[in-house]
């Protein structure tokens, strides 16, 4: 009867884990065994455009042969390479800028009363709820050749001609820091906001002058917070398409766009597969340290 | 030295908030601008409203949006929940690390990568078992679902990693069988949590363009899709206008949860104020017996 | 140090009564949590009506003991039984036993009300029925009045009488509770430790009780099992383990004790003496020990059995001289502490009998200790 009974219990349990397991595995885990097969595929003129998977078996030599062939691709053309550096460049500028701009934000909100605070978070995340898409829109309008921003400085007289804004490098950045300045301010502020005040009045105690207690306490406290920021700000912002492609110089490579044009311009899926398998090996190191850190975070949880 | 921290503050507030919202306010303003050319003032028109809502091609969008964020967001919910079930109270057990992987990954992976590789499975799919056959409402949600319960795993953990655990022990130790202690206990207690991590979905799945885009067939367009294609080439006043309108719900939104976060801190400080007097009741009672 | 109110009632001592059964069973019980070892082979018989103390340091395995009672924690080895009935592998859902959690855990989303109900709604008894119970368990708990109110409109308090009353409203045949007193201010303590027993006492239930207070300890409990490294080190009454400790650990866990290690030198059935480095005369004691002589052993006195006079005391032995180093004025009674020549200092406490003292002895006086033959306690580990 027992017996009976714990094993009902045990398979209710089973069953719970069961569900969320087998999707994430089925829609996330499998698809990125598929990429990385396809990107070992090569390009066909058919619908799906790639050599189907299921045939290689017994002609094992000749499909490693065929499949490096992609990635080789990736290092001999140097469009892909530029890419990749471009994207890594712009997400670390804009991380850094976000950095720059989120903590002292950041900071000024925690340091606000509590029942400010909370109405200021507030007003942090709400432009998150507004579409992503139509914010990214809202700078067109301000950083075009007869936009707000243009039309405000030569009414200050600071030019007396428009100055190309929209299209260039500085709109991507402009892009990237609004739309991915909360991911910066949250966790900095839900770090900073658990600092001991005593803390600071301790190492001003000791001799310590205010800015000094900043840079010796505070900044070393926040560092989890910091790291935490920017993983979520950088990251995505590598793999970033829509902010380029509406901001951005038609010319300009990131990679995400590249990604985009082979799929859905050139129709080369494996290719595509392979842009994606070498961005996710770029990724990989900072995704793996942004788990780490969550894990450290949510520790007290974990246990029993 | 204290003014010094309020001036630093003021400005550095003011500052932060006017790059937030500026851009905002400036598509709620050009949105009742007559001239089409949307940053030339041209008097005040509401006319860019009536052409939204007669642009058949946005109110499909819009419809097929809502209900796939509908759908998607209590769907992500459900899954969400129990995943943040699995890795808040299951303890250690053989795959929680592979599994608190998967779930904190989406969080950070592009949407190119996601919304690639959730297509080369659907097309995988439907050369092995058929189904799903085409593309099209179908693949939108189970991707929708896939990328946004990992939001509403995190919520839900974290809620319930705050919660008492001994509550759910407590109620088993009252003769409840686990999943009546979830339902009667866990649920109610977090119910807030799941709230939140379904709106977050909800929004989420609204405003997706990238993965909507490879995983969506060629007959079915999400607003975000619509939107995109229409700013592509340029910018375009009846977009102001919708923006206008999500930015006003939003507004409502925002406002209600501070109404309703309001009262509940009445209701709190007035709790708070009886549970004294009461102490002080309990403790005259007891000197007298 | 309070005494049991239990020792002004009847005798109540069936673990002396070779015929009684004990109602609760604990069989060789161990608990591993991956490499530590949390319960070491522990076997307990806590009889119907006790009120049985688990006392112990945080992390000695008293919490997990009690885990293991309610079904929370699976045993790694052996086996519960709880009025004859193996309750090894029973969830505890399906236990006949109840428990008071540390933190509470009145359920936020009720009321006291639907608090109280929640275990006799699981048992699924009809509604006439758990509306009676309830409002009469309330009323024992003093809460009749705050029905209607939810957790957080009551205080610590009354929190934790709501936690007790919906353990006990299911009549269960043994009730855990785990620190119960422990978040309670210092007043209320005292006042709901008498009222935790009068119930206990009401309703004649059998009570297991976790604490690392050993003044609660003393005050609830008909006997007390101690605990150290997930073992069970001395099982007795409060006087018992107060008067009677049987090795060091459970003389220093409870109360303040002076301990002076020497050698046996005489072992005689009716008395032993007993040399020690700090003392300058044997100490004698008036029962024997089982030990052989030449054995190191440890005296264990108590600091309100030692007495202390300017004037050399005449008997030979049981004495010795020392330099007064400090007093605290604690009101009801003065702690002495006292250096011997040896260097070794000694507590001992006195009553501040009278108001005015002119004489009283006070700093840097030298002065005499002496103690009764049978005030030691002789300890060998």
């Amino acid at each position: 009867m027992t017996a009976r009974l714990k094993r009902l219990g045990l398979r209710g349990r089973n069953l719970v884990t069961a569900v969320p397991y087998l999707w994430l595995i089925v829609f996330f885990l499998i698809p990125f065994a598929i990429v990385l097969k396809i990107s070992f595929s090569t390009t066909q003129i058919a619908m799906p455009p790639y050599e189907p998977l299921l045939h290689w078996a017994g002609e094992k030599m000749l499909q490693i042969q065929l499949n490096l062939a992609n990635f080789a691709f990736l290092v001999q053309d140097d469009l892909y390479g530029t890419a990749y550096l471009n994207s890594i460049w712009v997400a670390g500028v804009s991380t850094l800028i976000c950095l720059l701009i989120g903590y002292p934000i950041a900071y000024a909100i925690a340091r606000s009363s509590p029942s400010t605070r909370n109405i200021l978070m507030l007003l942090v995340v709400l432009p998150f709820w507004t579409s992503f898409l139509l914010r990214v829109y809202a700078w067109i309008g301000i950083l075009k050749n007869n936009g707000l921003l243009n039309n405000f400085l030569l009414w200050i007289g600071v030019i007396d001609q428009p100055f190309q804004m929209l299209q260039t490098d500085f709109a991507v950045y402009v892009g990237i820091v609004y739309s991915y300045l909360p991911f910066m301010i949250l966790p900095l502020y839900a770090n900073l906001e658990k600092l001991d005040l005593t803390l600071l009045e301790a190492a001003e105690d000791l001799g310590c002058r205010p800015w000094q207690a900043f840079y010796k306490v505070t900044l070393p406290l926040s560092k989890p917070g910091i790291i935490a920021g920017c993983l979520l700000v950088f990251i995505p912002a590598v793999g970033e398409f829509v902010i380029p492609s509406l901001l951005g110089d038609p010319g300009m490579l990131m990679i995400g766009k590249v990604l985009w044009t082979e799929f859905f311009n050139n129709r080369d899926w494996p290719v595509a597969s392979a842009v994606a398998i070498a961005l996710l090996l770029f990724l990989v190191i900072p995704i793996m340290f942004y788990q780490r850190a969550q894990d450290a975070e949510a520790g007290g949880g974990v246990h029993r | 030295m204290k003014q010094g921290i309020t001036v630093f503050r003021a400005i550095v507030l003011t500052l932060g908030f006017a790059f937030l919202y500026i851009p905002i306010a400036s598509l709620i303003v050009y949105s009742f601008n007559e001239s089409r050319l949307v940053t030339v003032w041209g008097g005040f028109s509401t006319k860019w409203y009536g052409a939204l809502f007669r642009n058949e091609q946005i109110l499909n969008a819009a419809w097929l949006s809502i209900k796939v964020a509908v759908l998607s967001a209590t769907l992500a919910v459900v899954l969400g929940t129990l995943a943040g079930m699995v890795l808040a109270r299951f303890g250690p057990f053989k795959g929680r690390t592979l599994l608190s992987g998967l779930t904190t990954a989406p969080l950070v992976m592009p949407e190119v990568i996601t919304g690639l590789s959730l297509l080369l499975l659907f097309v995988t799919m439907e050369q092995l078992i058929g189904w799903p056959a085409g593309r099209g409402m179908t693949t939108i949600v189970i991707s929708h679902i896939t990328f946004t319960m990992a939001f509403v795993t995190v919520v839900v953990q974290s809620r319930l990693s705050q919660m008492d655990d001994s509550l759910e022990e407590a109620a088993m130790d009252l003769g409840a069988r686990p999943h009546k202690v979830f339902f009667l206990i866990t649920l109610p207690i977090i119910f807030p949590a799941l709230l939140s991590g379904w709106l977050l979905a909800f929004t989420l799945s609204l405003d997706d363009l990238v993965i909507t885009s490879f995983v969506a067939g060629p007959g079915s367009s999400t607003l975000p899709m619509v939107i995109f294609s229409k700013v592509r080439l340029g910018v375009s006043p009846d977009i102001n206008a919708l923006a206008t309108i999500l930015v006003v719900i939003v507004a409502i939104g925002a406002l209600v949860a501070g109404i309703f976060t309001a009262r509940q801190k009445k209701i709190r400080d007035r709790d708070a104020q009886m549970a004294l007097a009461a102490n002080q009741q309990m403790i005259e009672s007891l000197k007298k017996g | 140090m309070s005494t049991s109110p239990r020792a002004a009632q009847q005798k109540f001592e069936p673990w002396k009564d070779p015929e009684a059964k004990p109602y609760v069973r604990i069989e060789k019980i161990t608990k591993q949590f991956g490499d530590f070892l949390a319960v070491d082979d522990v076997s307990l018989d806590i009889y119907k009506k006790e009120i049985f103390c688990l006392l112990g340091a945080s992390g000695c395995g008293k919490t997990t003991l009690l885990r293991m009672l309610a079904g929370f924690e699976r045993p790694t080895s052996g086996r519960i039984y709880i009025d004859g009935v193996d309750m090894t592998s029973i969830p505890p859902y399906e236990r006949p036993v109840n428990m008071m959690f540390q933190s509470y855990a009145v359920f936020p989303h009720m009321t006291v009300e639907q608090n109280v109900a929640f275990g006799l709604k699981q048992e699924g008894l009809p509604r006439t029925e758990i509306a009676k119970r309830v409002v009469d368990m309330l009323d024992l708990v003093k809460l009749g009045q705050f029905a209607k109110r939810k957790p957080h409109q009551l205080s610590g308090g009354q929190r934790q009488r709501v936690a007790l009353a919906r353990s006990l409203v299911k009549k269960p045949k043994l009730l855990l509770l785990d620190e119960p007193l422990a978040a309670l201010d210092k007043k209320l303590r005292e006042h709901t430790q008498f009222e935790l027993i009068n119930i206990q006492e009401t309703l004649g239930v059998t009570f297991i009780v976790v604490t690392h207070d050993q003044e609660e300890a003393m005050t609830l409990s008909s006997r007390i099992g101690l605990m150290n490294h997930g073992e069970i080190i001395q099982v007795g009454t409060p006087s018992e383990m107060y008067e009677y400790p049987a090795s060091r650990f459970a003389a220093e866990f409870i109360g303040s004790v002076n301990m002076f290690e020497g050698r046996l030198i005489e072992d005689e059935p009716s008395y032993v003496r007993i040399e020690c480095d700090d003392l300058e005369v044997p100490i004698y004691v008036d029962h024997g020990i089982s030990s052989s002589p030449g054995a190191t052993v440890w005296a264990a006195i108590r600091p309100e059995k030692i007495m202390m006079s300017r004037e050399k005391p005449q008997q030979a032995d049981n004495w010795a001289s020392a330099i007064v180093q400090d007093i605290a004025y604690m009101g009801d009674m003065s702690i002495y502490l006292l250096r011997l020549d040896s260097g070794k200092v000694v507590r001992i406490t006195q009553p501040n009998t009278y108001r005015h003292a002119d004489d009283r002895i006070t700093w840097d006086e030298r002065v005499h200790l002496s103690w009764h033959p049978e005030s030691p306690v002789v300890v060998t580990k």
